[in-house]
């Protein structure tokens, strides 16, 4: 007997669940974009078990599009993860700042208010 | 039968994997548990009768995207990950809100898929889709997007190269 579809939407659910709690979760950013694979892995699984379920086959289509833009947002991405390390930033998402506002990075411990407060002064 | 075993065998793989990409402290730990799931969801491919995809998922996700990530992880010598607390909201009310979005998300997949017929494997292809087929919908009805996506690689390599040059 043939596993229904929509077990395979389930687990997709469920590793799309993990995906995004990952993607809060972790603190590293080179994890934080493992996350985003593991979420698009899951968009895919989604994408061909449609892609049988209605017979046809532009589901299996973009899930090649979207494999091809996975690899070129891993290739960018990491490409900045390594300009980060170059300029002797911190690869933990909370420190490293210098795109955002309120400086090149938080001051260790405290909360993030209080240290945008801090750097202000 | 076969099948089903298979399916949760790989299922269970790959959620188990996926914790353990969360729970795990050394980022290359995490990059390993990530391929696991990607093996487990290429099996999946070829249970769905879909060859191509599975092999491309093995070559391309396995094999050159996580290698990139390895690389990247080995380069930087990344060691175990700190953990900030900045937010006390997200620390208490994070992994609550986490099973939550993790259950709704399931329950509204299977929810949108058991009312139709085609859920229940009734309309379920018996025969695997051949990569001939696959090409043939790819360079005729979308073959605009399979040109488009050849200038998006070509962007990504240009803005790899300008990130990674040194700066002077």
């Amino acid at each position: 007997m043939s596993v229904p579809i929509s077990y395979y939407l389930v687990l997709s659910g469920i590793l799309f669940g993990l995906g995004v709690v990952a993607f809060v979760f972790k603190r590293n950013v080179i994890t934080v974009f493992m996350s985003i694979e593991l979420m698009l892995n899951a968009v895919n699984l989604a994408f061909v078990a449609f892609a049988r379920a209605h017979q046809q086959l532009d589901g299996l289509v973009f899930v090649f599009f979207v494999i091809v833009v996975a690899a070129a947002e891993a290739a960018v991405g990491l490409a900045i993860v390594m300009m980060m390390a170059q300029n002797g930033q911190s690869l933990n998402v909370e420190r490293a700042h210098s795109l955002g506002e309120g400086g090149p990075t938080y001051l260790p411990g405290g909360s993030a208010a209080e240290s945008r407060e801090a750097l202000k002064s | 039968m076969i099948p089903l075993i298979v399916f949760f065998a790989c299922a269970l793989l790959a959620v188990a994997s996926a914790v353990t990409l969360i729970l795990a402290r050394e980022p290359i730990h995490s990059a390993l548990s990530l391929i696991n799931v990607m093996v487990a969801l290429a099996i999946l491919y070829l249970l769905l009768g879909a060859e191509f995809i599975s092999a491309v998922q093995i070559i391309v996700y396995a094999g050159a995207i996580m290698v990139l990530f390895v690389f990247v992880i080995m380069l930087l010598n990344a060691g175990v990950e700190e953990r900030t607390d900045y937010s006390k909201l997200a620390k208490y009310a994070g992994l609550p809100l986490g099973f939550f979005l993790l259950i709704e998300i399931a329950r509204w997949m299977y929810g949108s898929s058991a009312g139709s017929t085609i859920a229940n494997g009734a309309g379920a292809i018996t025969g695997a889709v051949s990569t001939r087929d696959l090409s043939s919908e790819l360079f005729r009805q979308y073959l605009f997007n399979f040109e488009a996506t050849s200038l998006l690689i070509l962007i990504a390599i240009l803005g790899a190269l300008v990130l990674a040059r040194k700066n002077q």
